[in-house]
């Protein structure tokens, strides 16, 4: 009983620990003016929703083309990453601690002295301004996660099943997809997770490789912030939250083993 | 189908030995042939060279006289069962027994009938719906014999199929390999390293010994007739005495005694196995130098006018002799075997 109660308290601290900085956001988005030192709001308005759910505001086609850039950095993130995790998780070559270090290497430069070096590469590739340039710029920071994770996944990996599915029957590309997939599939989705979540958050590299010509959710987001339209600015701060929300419910439980819906429960 | 291995060879880059040095095997179609060797030998390469998942550096593997080189495993009808089950963990255990029918593109109704048929003659009956992790090591390992066998193939490789089982089941699974292996009469080559597994499943042996193949023959003639020093070695073999052969009788330290199979006249290597002695009688007399309780056997070392024997004798209801004493002993003439060559 004693410990029901403490985890249940240890479950509303840390609720209310991600929710309490929402809380401003969401009235700043149905706010008509809020001013120092009012607690709540003198007005309500839903205008700033309708402006973010409006063609208009720019917002859902933003959402579009920011979606659509995390899910190819994440598809391109798999194709690479998976190959490459295999290698670096059941092989031992020549070199292999240099290319985890290369690999690592993005992680611990500082984010803008890898958007300026990459600009200026990307600026004679003629890559700048564009959604492709911007996918491959989001992959630098993308990839280590998603090979990492697959190196770790294809440590574990016997490749004796392979052989099995080989003399059972199954031709190389039968044998990677009906055998080799299905068991490497809740490693691939949590890196794919992790490249979704990454891509989808970028602002610097989208901000320099895009030129301002790609607007995605978070450049959108901080041009409203800095116009002083902090009520659309809640609104589409709000909307950029829903993937991670909505990921988060959905695989909790794969990654955690226990959905968070049922962990308050014992 | 028969399997022929001609001249095959495989010599591992870097390491400058010939893993498989000039094998040549065959297994006869629908026997049970073991391949037998200690840890080391090759044993496990051979059995990737036939199954595909090897290439060699040269010589010939024929099944059923079409040569499996240049063909990719899936094709060759060759179906490996491997020291661990290796079950898909995603599907059940039918869908694991179905795999390769499936892919045969068979109609769903009839690979659930077959794997039906199948998980009975495994004793699975009924676990058709259980994941792998739901099966005990034991279902496990039988099921994994009832994926391969379900596909009828034409040669079924088994790489130490009981090294992962606890002795209890190693029983049940013997005799259950070789159940089936009679009612489908499908051509099998079994990988081991134990001579007790490989003699009791097998109706021939193939001993193999640093990469090469040291005898084959039926069981009990590769224990009573060792082709070399070393089979008989690798079979327990200790007792080895040097001497010359004339006529019927070998003499050595021991004095003169009769061979059954004494060849041709000259110097002469002959071997007898410990179990093959006779303490008690006989015109013999050695020294017990040690003795060694064994659960059902006693070991006992002696020393015969200085040259050292080892004799294995049953336990049962006596003491054993005591270190020491003075014993009669006696070496049956069709218990000698010279080695040839």
């Amino acid at each position: 009983m004693r410990a029901e109660t403490l985890r249940l308290l240890a479950g509303l601290v840390v609720a209310l620990a991600l929710v309490l900085p929402l809380v401003p956001l969401a009235i700043w988005s149905v706010a008509h003016g809020w001013r120092f030192p009012d607690l709540l709001p003198q007005a309500w308005s839903g205008k700033a929703w309708a402006l973010a759910l409006s063609q208009r505001g720019g917002v859902l086609e933003s959402f579009g083309l920011t979606l659509g850039i995390a899910l190819a950095t994440t598809a391109l993130a798999a194709l690479v990453g998976v190959p490459a995790g295999r290698a670096l998780g059941l092989y031992q070559f020549r070199g292999k601690r240099a290319v985890l270090l290369l690999l690592l290497a993005p992680a611990i430069l500082p984010g803008i002295a890898l958007v300026l070096g990459l600009h200026d590469l990307f600026l004679r590739l003629g890559l700048v301004g564009s959604a492709g340039g911007v996918i491959l710029a989001h992959l630098v920071p993308v990839l280590p996660y998603m090979t990492l994770v697959m190196a770790a996944v294809f440590t574990g990996f016997d490749t004796r099943i392979e052989a099995q599915a080989r003399s059972l029957g199954a031709g190389p590309w039968r044998t990677f997809l009906t055998v080799t997939l299905p068991v490497i599939l809740p490693g691939l989705l949590t890196g794919a997770l992790f490249a979704f979540l990454v891509s989808w958050s970028q602002y610097l590299l989208t901000l320099a490789i895009g030129g301002g010509r790609v607007q995605t959710l978070p450049l959108v987001l901080y041009s409203y912030a800095a116009a002083g339209r902090n009520d659309v600015a809640g609104a589409i701060a709000l909307i950029y939250l829903l993937p991670g929300v909505v990921i988060l419910l959905f695989t909790a439980r794969r990654i955690t083993g226990h959905s968070v819906g049922l962990e308050l429960r014992p | 189908m028969r399997l022929e291995v001609q001249g095959l060879r495989l010599a591992y880059l870097g390491a400058g030995l010939a893993t498989i040095r000039d094998l040549d095997l065959v297994v006869e179609a629908g026997s049970l042939t073991a391949l037998l060797g200690p840890s080391g030998s090759g044993k496990t390469t051979v059995m990737k060279l036939i199954a595909g998942h090897l290439a060699p550096d040269a010589g010939e593997i024929r099944l059923g006289g079409r040569s499996l080189l240049g063909l990719p495993p899936e094709r060759r009808r060759v179906a490996m069962v491997f020291q661990d089950p290796l079950l898909f963990p995603h599907l059940t255990l039918a869908g694991n027994v179905g795999f390769g029918l499936k892919l045969r593109g068979l109609p769903p109704a009839e690979v659930a009938a077959e794997v039906e048929t199948m998980l009975d003659r495994v004793q699975l009956a009924g676990l058709g719906a259980r994941r792998p992790h739901q099966l005990s090591g034991g279902q496990q390992q039988r099921a994994a014999l009832a994926r391969a066998l379900v596909l009828r193939p034409d040669l079924l490789l088994l790489d130490e199929p009981l090294a992962s089982l606890d002795a209890g089941l190693r029983d049940e699974m013997r005799s259950l390999i070789r159940r089936l292996q009679a009612e489908t009469g499908v051509t099998t080559l079994i990988v081991t390293h134990d001579q007790s597994e490989a003699v009791v499943m097998a109706d021939r042996v193939a001993l193999l010994l640093e990469g090469r193949l040291a005898q084959v023959a039926g069981p009990a003639e590769i224990i009573r007739r060792p082709a070399t020093e070393a089979v008989a070695r690798f079979f327990g073999g200790v007792n080895f005495l040097d001497g010359q052969v004339t006529g019927g009788t070998f003499t050595c330290a021991l004095g003169s005694l009769p061979l059954a199979t004494p060849g041709p006249k000259g110097p002469a290597r002959v071997t007898i196995r410990p179990e093959a002695l006779r303490l008690g009688r006989g015109e013999l007399r050695g020294r017990v130098t040690g003795v060694t309780f064994l659960g059902t056997q006693y070991r006992v070392e002696l020393s015969v006018a200085g040259q050292p024997l080892m004799a294995l004798v049953q336990a049962f209801g006596s003491e054993g002799p005591a270190v020491g004493a003075d014993v009669a002993l006696d070496l049956p003439a069709e218990a000698l075997w010279r080695l040839p060559g």
